[in-house]
């Protein structure tokens, strides 16, 4: 184990880091942001490194050898509770699927909270926002069971459609890179894309019966995604996002509220949660 | 000192799949229900289950019942679990499963539409409803996002310190939030605890830094009798190469979809050594076992498949005995299949997406053309706190267990997929009956000197001056003593070792030094759980030194054999008069005849 280095990481050659990799073993440098409630900056640190190391293995030697205060979250390391999201070299990922191999080696390894979120200390975030989010949703609704013995029958196909949504860890990457909330900051008014999958999820569910395409328009702030895609780009679980949930929904928006042939309906007959499209077992 | 109060008639400590299906039943009898959880809503250990929920639905083999499930888990146990829970979970595991649907789990289907069972060691037909290798996921999500329509409070990032009482009832419990590390009293009229498991207590673990066993310590310091310590589960298949991944799990699903070990030579070592009490259920051949794996019901199961203690213990005799792989375990190889299925590697991808994903990532592996290197790893104890098996109650009145840290089920060694099964049934028991023992009861008062001593015990490592240790180097030593003496093979003179480290770790644990400040500090977080840590080592080395015999988790080198008067009791662990652990007997119940007639009927 390497003492701290702070200040001292320029004598961590590019050469020397090209070498050791070379190896499998030997040291990288890292420069890991340090601060509490937003004020901070990057301090350097040096860790020893393994074959197949990924950056969480890093954070947590130099957190157990040199900076045994250094906030970080973590769970399973292995991709599948979406606690360890931070920036690595400036890109949103888990740092734990994140192996130094793929780093480039002639600089340090920069570190930082997400962005995206208020900061509480090192590269721990308040995420709370997000928790707050999830039940303005309409919860799921299943039509009633309809096969004999109290249940539905559900066809394979059908619970492939949503499983690709399904599978976000909610890791929260996506809503760390979305520039409607890390840059507009217009958390009041959009969902962010995490919760646009919620609710595809839900919406393409083959039991759910509920509608959520007005609140879509009016409170989740659909309009806002104008499809840049940066979140699709950083899903560590490789869900399309935009193609596939966010693009549909808007599609449903806009069939449900522009179509001028519906409007007309609407107006002659009064607005009603559902059309016909929506009666049980026809959902799609 | 003053701190922050907050009231809830029952209060729920842990929010994996138990702590969560528990808030939601006693949410729903309409009293306020609060949940602490050390980490972030949705984060718990159950998320990393993969396999599926035992379940004897019988979609797929309609010989199975309810039955033939609590014969297997009984057989799977070796007899000395609580025979009415697993009774219970084999007759409501159904209804619980199909309730989660309900809520909107989407599971994998058979072709007419109904939800999907597959094959896993120990059950006797395909009985796990999954959804690919990510069941766990799913179950929490599920839990989730169905609990928060609930009324159910949730405190995320919030570590129980202390349990309080008032009298011999429990009365609520004392914690810090990580955030702020500012301290707050929880009172409650019941309280359940839901804390999962000690992997962390071990070097190479499927755990993550949260399973320091605290419930078990929490109840263990709270009174309440903890059963049968000694019983840890190292599941076979965690990864081991490259260093950084070690002990991350594997999904025993991988064998249950026609997955087959190999040691260095190449051969398939199972068929070497199938026990007893196996052998009419076990396959001749390599080619009835996959016969089974592919659903052939006229087909036995494949070696492979037998119960994890067994297969755990094969692994290790392949590599003691020179037979093993480079990395020290064995090969897993699932692309083998490709000789008898067309698109085995889509055929894989899509029933093993995350095993797929996670070599790929984390070893360079293509699990559809290579085999995988494989060890086991500490991955759950069957031990915990002893609970009534119909209300959950602990010997504590007001406090309740359920999911890994409460004890019975799985007696000796719990079968894959009944721990899922486990945390719905019995999470459902445990809330239903905590609100009923909160609404039978009247308000607690908290004593407050306990409550002081409990913050100045929390606050001293920020006082000390002198020492040398850290937190993480106390824990790491604590992990390196367990791991090398009381491990998957276990003998009384290592395990004594074992003691007096623990002994001496206590001391050391109770000089570390913290640096920084009370805001989210994990150096000041891992020293205050190395406390519970050391108390569930210490009741896992005492007990399995009790045990001079060798049964399900706990083998014995120098008692290798399964001792039938060790079968008659359990052990339970309890503070002594004079503050210190000890190690009694408690007989297990007779079996009722009809359980037992089940039982009999089964074993052919």
């Amino acid at each position: 184990m390497t003492a701290p280095t702070t200040g001292a990481v320029d004598a961590y050659t590019a050469a020397q880091a090209a070498q050791d990799d070379a190896v499998g073993h030997g040291t990288r440098a890292f420069r890991v942001w340090r601060g509490a409630d937003g004020a901070g900056a990057f301090h350097d640190y040096v860790a020893d490194v393994d074959e197949g190391m990924v950056v969480l293995d890093a954070i947590q030697q130099i957190q157990a050898s040199h900076a045994n205060d250094l906030a970080v979250r973590w769970n399973c390391k292995a991709g599948k509770c979406g606690s360890c999201s931070a920036e690595i070299n400036g890109k949103p990922k888990l740092m734990c699927m994140t192996r130094l191999d793929e780093l480039p080696t002639d600089e340090p390894v920069t570190v930082e909270p997400m962005r995206a979120f208020p900061h509480v200390r090192d590269l721990v975030t308040d995420v709370s926002w997000n928790f707050r989010v999830k039940p303005r949703i309409q919860p799921f609704t299943p039509r009633a069971p309809d096969a004999p013995d109290g249940t539905w029958r559900i066809a394979q196909e059908d619970v492939e459609r949503v499983q690709e949504f399904r599978k976000c860890i909610e890791c929260f990457l996506c809503q760390d890179v979305c520039h409607v909330l890390r840059d507009h900051h217009l958390h009041d008014e959009f969902v962010g894309p995490r919760y646009l999958v919620y609710v595809a999820a839900l919406e393409m569910h083959p039991l759910d019966i509920a509608d959520r395409t007005t609140e879509l328009k009016d409170q989740f702030g659909l309009g806002y995604c104008n499809i840049t895609k940066c979140c699709t780009t950083v899903c560590p679980e490789h869900i399309t996002i935009t193609d596939n949930a966010i693009i549909p929904l808007k599609e449903r928006v806009v069939d449900r509220h522009y179509d001028p042939l519906r409007a007309l309906v609407r107006l002659v007959r009064g607005a009603r949660k559902h059309d016909s499209r929506d009666t049980p077992g026809s959902k799609r | 000192m003053t701190y922050q109060i907050v009231d809830h008639d029952v209060l729920v400590i842990g929010a994996g799949g138990a702590g969560l299906r528990a808030a939601i039943e006693a949410a729903a009898t309409g009293v306020s229900v609060g949940v602490v959880c050390k980490s972030l809503l949705g984060k718990a250990h159950t998320v990393m289950a993969e396999g599926g929920v035992a379940a004897a639905l019988g979609n797929v083999d309609d010989r199975d019942s309810w039955r033939v499930h609590f014969a297997d888990t009984m057989r799977g146990g070796q007899y000395v679990n609580n025979w009415r829970m697993a009774e219970l979970h084999a007759r409501e595991a159904p209804d619980r499963v199909r309730e989660l649907e309900a809520w909107g789990a989407l599971f994998d289907r058979t072709a007419d539409g109904r939800i999907l069972q597959r094959n896993f060691g120990g059950h006797r037909y395909p009985r796990l409803a999954h959804v690919g290798d990510r069941t766990g996921l799913e179950m929490i999500r599920t839990l989730q996002d169905h609990g928060i329509h609930k009324g159910m409070d949730v405190h995320m990032e919030c570590t129980v310190l202390t349990l309080l009482r008032d009298g011999d009832r429990i009365a609520g419990a004392f914690a810090y939030d990580r955030e702020r590390g500012r301290f707050r009293i929880f009172r409650a009229k019941s309280v359940i605890v839901a804390t999962g498991g000690i992997g962390r207590a071990y070097s190479i673990t499927s755990n993550s830094w949260e399973y320091t066993g605290d419930g078990h310590a929490l109840a263990y310091l709270a009174g309440a009798d903890l059963q049968d310590m000694e019983f840890v589960q190292f599941h076979p298949t965690g990864m081991i190469w490259p260093p950084s991944v070690r002990g991350i799990l594997v999904t025993e699903g991988v064998r249950g979809e026609g997955g087959v070990l190999r040691n260095r030579d190449g051969k398939r070592f199972m068929f070497d050594n199938i026990p007893d009490n196996y052998k009419p259920q076990t396959a001749d051949s390599e080619e009835e076992g996959w016969r089974y794996t592919q659903g052939d019901k006229s087909a036995r199961r494949p070696p492979e498949l037998l119960t994890r203690d067994h297969v755990a213990r094969m692994i290790v005799r392949e590599v003691k005995e020179g037979r093993g792989s480079p990395h020290g375990g064995v090969y897993l190889d699932i692309s083998w299949i490709k000789e008898r299925l067309p698109n085995a590697a889509e055929h894989i991808r899509k029933k093993l997406p995350s095993m797929y994903h996670q070599f790929m990532q984390l070893a360079g592996i293509d699990i559809t053309k290579e085999a995988m290197e494989i060890g086991p790893t500490t991955h759950y104890i069957m031990g915990g706190i002893r609970v009534n098996g119909d209300s959950q109650m602990s010997t504590v009145p007001g406090l309740f267990a359920c999911g890994e840290c409460a004890a019975g089920l799985h007696g000796a060694n719990r079968l894959g997929g009944n721990s899922l099964s486990d945390l719905l049934v019995f999470g459902k028991r445990a809330g239903e009956h905590a609100a009923r023992f909160a609404m039978e009861r009247s308000a607690v008062t908290i004593d407050e000197g306990e409550v002081d001593e409990a913050a100045s015990r929390a606050l001293a490592p920020f006082a000390r001056r002198g020492g040398s240790d850290g937190p993480f180097q106390v824990q790491e030593s604590l992990q390196v003593a367990m791991q090398n003496h009381v491990g998957i093979v276990r003998t009384e003179h290592e395990m004594e070792r074992a003691l007096t480290e623990i002994d001496a770790l206590t001391r050391r644990a109770e000089q570390v030094l913290v640096p920084g400040n009370r805001e989210f500090n994990p150096g000041w977080h891992t020293a205050l759980d190395l406390r519970h840590l050391l108390i569930v080592s210490e009741a896992i080395t005492r007990s399995a030194l009790a045990r001079r015999e060798s049964r399900g988790g706990h083998f014995r080198d120098d008692y290798p054999e399964k001792d039938e008067a060790f079968g008659t009791f359990n052990h339970v662990v309890r503070v002594g008069g004079d503050g210190m652990m000890r190690v009694e007997r408690e007989a297990i119940a007779p079996l009722p005849g009809e359980l037992a007639a089940i039982i009999e009927e089964m074993k052919s």
